[in-house]
């Protein structure tokens, strides 16, 4: 039984401009995100990636300067209209970054808040949810016998397994990833690649990444941004073996970036 | 010149470059032990002329009039436990708070960067000004020295100090951690209160202990408010209350006769165990625990 129908667009980028202050950083951007794909966020530095994923949840609003214009459809609702609570947008649309950050407090407890802090939960289904975000991000065998030990004293790849199971414990629709794995050493990069494709039926990824090797093992599909514009988004198959723009197959042989 | 001519007979000598790195490694270890050497020299001083002193009466009696026997110092001890802690009461909410507005939502804006301004000035000011300024403000109006008089100037002496280690230690949290707390859906009140301060807990609680111990020592501004008395301080509010720093002054100084003179020693001893045990206990306590 194999599957004909179109996938789902979770996310529709439409005419997304974005500004530091003055200066503008994207432009015109517009671009869709299936559900339950890996979509690949890839481009040279100061492209622009990170500042696009981060319009997604909205957490550009933390600094007074960033400003964003257009519309970010998540299940066709425009998310940077004024009246989305973006508590609840952050519940649905979770965030990885480039270094792990566990919280100052215990492995348990860093899975535990996002499950405290949005739902009213008895403690033993808390321990429970927590076990099985910990397995959802490989990491309970590791950990099972220090729960209650500082989630700083894990190693860098194991942290940023920490956050990914912090990320996925309050059940979200959409995990952003940004570099999730450029400050890791290369085996706990492996397995947080594997822990991405386990990932893909349950949530909707989408991952900047400056490593094209990585995008074209785990990604369904690929953006290539350039300078604040997108410049193709296609397949990742057709992105490595036959782009359609020149400028994309400059970067993906290596000529720039 | 031929750039690619032979370098081998035209080398430097090794020999001087290592004698400079010896010297500049001697001489950094020369200061550590001078700066090393004087503390220490002090802890013996005081801890040579103080503990003759010491005992079970010199600790639960109050301090007595110049010339009477077995001067002791509970008075003044229980007196700046008072004004040290009235001090903290009021200086250290607002002083947290106006460190977490300067690090949280001030930066970048003017009136935190005046605010920043002016509580570096505050910094500098003489300590016996303050005391003055409270002195003017306060003891003059009401007509009273008093225990809170004195706890009111080292509040002032305290808030900037406070205030700016505050946002120190939290402008040294990466905003990394408040992005992925903000990420999971926290409140901008919670991220701060719950991940920010915590994370920056030790810290917060270094500078805090830091600013108590040294207004705790501090004499100037308490000799215009506080003032000095050898009863007990029981009007904290209405009359001069006793403390540790002015009977100091009292014992050692202003007073002719030697036993007097070594319970001023005591005294010196006994403010410096309570500040050290005081920093040790807290960095101890709230060491952070990686393991368990």
């Amino acid at each position: 039984m194999s599957e004909i129908r179109p996938p789902k667009i979770k996310i529709s980028v439409r005419n997304l401009n974005f500004f530091y202050g003055s200066h503008q950083a994207l432009f015109a951007n517009n671009l869709d995100i299936e559900e339950h794909r890996v979509t690949a966020v890839i481009g040279p530095s100061g492209c622009g990636k990170s500042t696009h994923l981060r319009v997604y949840n909205r957490i550009y609003q933390l600094y007074r300067e960033q400003r964003a214009e257009g519309e970010v459809l998540l299940d066709g609702h425009n998310l940077l209209d004024s009246d989305v609570d973006v508590l609840e947008l952050r519940r649905r649309v979770g965030m990885i970054f480039q270094k792990p950050t566990p919280f100052p407090m215990s492995v348990f407890d860093n899975v535990a808040y996002p499950l405290r802090l949005h739902f009213k939960l008895h403690r033993t289904e808390i321990a429970e949810r927590v076990e099985s975000a910990l397995r959802g991000a490989s990491l309970w065998d590791e950990v099972k016998d220090k729960l209650k030990s500082s989630g700083l004293a894990l190693s860098g790849g194991q942290q940023q397994r920490l956050c990914i199971a912090r990320a996925i414990a309050a059940e979200p629709e959409v995990l952003l990833m940004d570099e999730p794995t450029s400050a890791i050493d290369p085996v706990a990069t492996a397995k947080i690649e594997e822990l991405i494709l386990a990932l893909k039926p349950r949530f909707t990824i989408v991952i900047v990444t400056h490593n094209m090797q990585q995008a074209a093992r785990i990604s369904d599909r690929t953006a290539f941004f350039y300078k604040g514009e997108i410049v193709e988004t296609d397949a990742t198959a057709k992105i490595f073996t036959n782009p359609s723009n020149p400028k994309t197959e400059e970067y993906i042989t290596g000529r720039f970036g | 010149m031929d750039p690619f001519a032979p370098l081998e007979d035209r080398r430097r000598g090794l020999r001087f470059r290592k004698f400079l790195d010896r010297m500049v490694r001697v001489a950094s270890l020369a200061a550590l032990a001078a700066g090393l050497g004087g503390m220490l020299w002090i802890l013996y001083t005081v801890v040579d002329h103080g503990a003759g002193a010491l005992g079970w009466d010199f600790l639960t009696e109050p301090s007595k009039p110049y010339g009477a026997e077995h001067p002791g110092i509970a008075n003044a001890l229980i007196g700046t436990l008072l004004i040290t802690l009235g001090a903290a009461l009021m200086a250290l909410p607002p002083a947290l708070g106006a460190g977490i507005y300067l690090s949280e939502f001030g930066r970048g804006s003017r009136t935190a960067h005046w605010i920043r301004f002016s509580a570096n000035v505050m910094m500098g000011v003489p300590s016996v000004l303050v005391g003055l300024f409270i002195y003017a403000l306060w003891v003059v109006p009401t007509g009273k020295f008093s225990g809170f008089a004195g706890s009111l100037a080292l509040a002032v002496i305290m808030f900037p100090v406070v205030m700016r280690t505050t946002e120190d230690i939290l402008t040294m949290v990466p905003d990394a951690l408040r992005e992925s707390a903000l990420a999971l859906g926290m409140t901008r009140a919670r991220a701060i209160c719950r991940i920010v301060c915590r994370a920056g807990r030790n810290g917060l609680v270094t500078g805090v202990l830091l600013a108590v111990a040294r207004v705790s020592g501090e004499t100037a501004p308490l000799l215009f408010t506080a003032l000095w008395s050898d009863g007990w301080p029981t009007g904290y509010f209405r009359e001069p209350t006793s403390n540790l720093p002015v009977l100091i002054t009292e014992y050692a100084t202003n007073s002719p006769f030697p036993e007097q003179h070594a319970a001023g020693w005591g005294a010196a001893l006994v403010v410096m165990t309570l500040i050290l045990l005081l920093n040790i206990g807290c960095r101890v306590l709230f060491k952070e625990k990686k393991h368990v």
